[in-house]
């Protein structure tokens, strides 16, 4: 199994020579056993250079696969062999125009023109607007079937997109989601970069997530530079990511508990998230963490006072949080609102390729921090929490076992000896040549980067897979032959990013 | 249910009291920035160039640099004060931001900063005590979004105001916008503006509904919203704080309207 593969580790870095360069009928077939052997596709894509570059996730060992292939005008299609490519394909020909032939289910992702000259992958004319959401839809057909549209503007403080229910009565056959509203654009605009800019714009990729996507990106440009942030500036880093944490697993589960009318924990947790989200504001003077990380290290550090303060302040709140949650799942109306709703599939979430949470859910226990550590220390003891039944109890239940868990990790690096002063910036010049990929666990699941930089030690490519990018497929999967007035629910139970998926 | 009870009394009353008193904000916050261009060097333009998304122009006061800078670029990282040795551009802890115009958010040595004013005449009377939003998110991050979210929470209770999040643009009296307004989002913002009954308000939240914020330029999008709609209210921030966005609605609505420091917030 090892012949095609380059190997590498998370925030690492490799010579594109190193890289093996394969026929594309090999690729596909090393993509499609390696998916086979249980490791997930992390990425596909091309390079806007004429290659197709794969990404496989070895989770158990802790390691990435990488190899690439010329990359012709079309071939055919990896997702009728391998579904999880479903999503990178329709990219791949979005982006660089390339044709998968036989793809099941062929359609735009974000709506937008390609980011080299030459033929649209649709034929839809150059002089003619794309407009988003303009594609074909799975229609059902039939007696008092009806179909129920929704957005791009949505019902209340929410990121725009559109949501397509097939129904008979109340029950949902199918629900179709049509993205992309969200894009401005941030893969076309890194390359030749690193720019000025690019860092504000990752920590911008997902704002709920601005440390997973930070941190993943400093881990592509030092690897690219060759340099390794200092241990006190990657444990501060780790402290942020907890608190991201923390901030949104208790925002979700008082949410979910608001969807089921059970105002209480809805009421607390609205009130501890924003007390998680001002401990990262103590830390770095914003709330979601912007400002906080650079490449080559992070820009504030914590005294001891600092760091006393913040504990007194996280054990408050944490106990709040864990009593709180504990009335939520103490709750016999929440319970019953909660299982058996939404449920995928151990089966069907594997071959989707979920990850993070919702797959977790479905008692897998891939975890980034703990299988592909980037803390410099290994990750955190014992096995990731993991639920069965992958229903909407599942994923709020590994939501509240991972909250006490940030509660403990969080604490503990409070009592390391992080910097008083911020470690500072290492210098990263990336070298030419090179690719590097950054993982990151964060709240919803892995947050991946893949740089790949020319001769002239700039981005040739820059590429960005959020976990909803994966997870969205497993939301339409948890609707059918659910009550369409359960969608609030599910939704809130995956809560995925519109603004990471669309970039 | 007395589980739930003896948990609510457990969890306690934390709706801070803004306006009458402003609640303790982290000592690190970046909120308005301040200029002493007397302590420029001459010659000196390492903040302009230290800013990745061109929010400081250096005019010149007689012989020395005099920085501007646009807070409705301005993502409040902390890229130009650490390029300042001299310290002559900081940021201070000052959360009230939101201006009437987008021209007053500019922030140069010697300028008073014009916070925006309350809604004039009918419209007043008609939304001074009752003001219904159609949040519209287009081509953000969706970090606005959490600090708008957040001011409907316990902690903030914004419904004492009479403001409130609604559903529908048929049940508005304005359109509150985050983002830059994609591309493939303008016709869904046009349409829900023109979809909110007149009289009607338009409040720009977040360096990308004002200006584009780190995305400025991208053609994916249209660089804020004041090309689109007319803009009543500019609140600056990357995101803004949820104070900063509370003390400018309650500016709107004529709820607070001096221009002088507020109550100093209580230790802690």
């Amino acid at each position: 199994m090892s012949g095609p593969w380059c190997f590498m580790r998370a925030g690492g870095a490799v010579a594109l020579e190193a890289v093996p360069d394969l026929p594309l009928d090999a690729l596909r077939a090393a993509v499609v056993a390696a998916v086979g052997a249980g490791r997930r596709l992390g990425c596909w894509c091309g390079d806007g250079a004429g290659r197709v570059y794969a990404v496989l996730v070895d989770d158990a060992a802790g390691q990435l696969l990488v190899a690439r292939a010329p990359l012709p005008d079309s071939y055919p299609a990896l997702t009728p062999d391998c579904p999880q490519a479903h999503l990178f394909e329709r990219e791949l020909a979005e982006q660089y125009g390339v044709v998968p032939v036989g793809h099941p289910w062929f359609k735009p992702v974000r709506f937008h023109r390609r980011l080299t000259p030459g033929p649209d992958a649709w034929g839809r004319p150059d002089d003619e607007a794309v407009l988003p959401g303009v594609a074909d839809m799975f229609t059902v057909a039939g007696d008092e079937v009806h179909e129920v549209a929704v957005g791009p503007v949505h019902a209340g403080v929410i990121e725009p997109g559109h949501f397509r229910f097939q129904c008979h009565g109340e029950v949902v056959f199918h629900l179709e989601i049509n993205l992309g509203y969200q894009h401005r654009g941030i893969e076309r605009a890194a390359i030749g970069g690193p720019h000025p800019r690019s860092m504000l714009q990752m920590e911008a990729a997902a704002g709920d997530s601005t440390i997973a996507h930070g941190w993943a990106h400093c881990q592509v440009v030092e690897a690219l530079a060759g340099v390794a942030a200092e241990q006190p500036a990657l444990d501060l880093r780790a402290l942020m990511l907890e608190l991201e944490r923390l901030a949104n697993h208790t925002g979700d589960l008082g949410a979910l508990a608001g969807d089921t009318g059970f105002l209480p924990t809805a009421s607390f947790n609205g009130r501890i998230r924003g007390d998680f989200l001002n401990l990262s504001a103590a830390v770095c003077g914003s709330r979601l963490g912007r400002g906080m990380l650079r490449p080559g290290g992070v820009r504030f550090g914590l005294d001891a006072a600092r760091r006393e303060d913040m504990r007194r302040r996280l054990e408050r709140a944490g106990a709040d949080a864990v009593h709180s949650c504990r009335l939520l799942f103490a709750t016999a109306s929440v319970q019953a609102r909660f299982e058996d709703v939404g449920v995928v599939r151990p089966i069907d979430a594997a071959a989707a390729g979920l990850v993070g949470v919702a797959r977790r859910a479905c008692g897998h226990p891939a975890d980034a921090r703990r299988d592909h550590p980037a803390d410099g220390r290994p990750g955190p003891a014992g096995p990731a929490a993991t639920a069965e039944g992958g229903d909407v109890h599942a994923r709020a239940f590994v939501r509240f076992a991972e909250l006490q868990e940030s509660l403990r990790l969080a604490d503990g690096l409070l009592q390391r000896d992080a910097a008083a002063t911020p470690p500072g910036a290492l210098r990263c010049r990336p070298r030419p040549g090179h690719l590097a990929i950054g993982l990151i666990e964060g709240w919803r699941g892995p947050v991946l980067h893949l740089g790949i930089t020319g001769d002239d030690g700039r981005f040739l490519r820059y590429k960005v897979v959020d976990p909803s990018f994966h997870n969205w497929f497993g939301l339409m999967l948890a609707l059918r032959d659910e009550q369409i007035s359960d969608f609030p629910l599910c939704n809130k139970s995956f809560n995925l990013s519109y603004c990471g998926f669309d970039l | 249910m007395i589980t739930a009870l003896l948990a609510r009394l457990r969890q306690g009353h934390h709706t801070n009291r803004f306006p009458a008193q402003v609640p303790p904000l982290p000592d690190r916050l970046r909120g308005r920035p301040v200029v002493d261009s007397t302590l420029c060097p001459p010659g000196c333009r390492a903040c302009a160039d230290a800013c990745a998304v061109d929010a400081i122009a250096i005019g010149a006061d007689g012989g020395r640099p005099a920085p501007r800078i646009d807070l409705g670029k301005c993502l409040f990282c902390p890229d130009c004060s650490e390029a300042c040795p001299p310290k002559a551009l900081r940021f201070t802890n000052e959360f009230r931001l939101a201006t009437s115009a987008r021209g007053d958010l500019e922030v140069a040595d010697g300028r008073v900063y014009a916070l925006g004013r309350a809604l004039a005449g009918r419209i007043r009377r008609l939304y001074g005590r009752s003001l219904k939003l159609r949040v519209v998110s287009a081509g953000g991050c969706n970090g606005c979004e959490v600090d708008v979210n957040v001011l409907g929470t316990l902690a903030w209770d914004l419904g004492r105001f009479g403001i409130s999040y609604v559903a529908s643009p048929r049940h508005a009296d304005g359109m509150l916008i985050c983002g830059g307004v994609s591309r493939n989002m303008e016709l869904a913002v046009r349409k829900t503006w023109e979809a909110i009954p007149g009289p009607k308000v338009c409040i720009a939240v977040g360096a990308c509904a004002i200006a584009g914020g780190p995305f400025a330029g991208h053609p994916e999008q249209c660089d804020g919203a004041a090309g689109l709609v007319p803009v009543d209210l500019f609140i600056p921030g990357c995101p803004p704080h949820p104070l900063t966005i509370l003390d400018g609605l309650l500016r709107l609505i004529g709820r607070i309207e001096d221009q002088a420091a507020p109550p100093a917030p209580p230790a802690g």
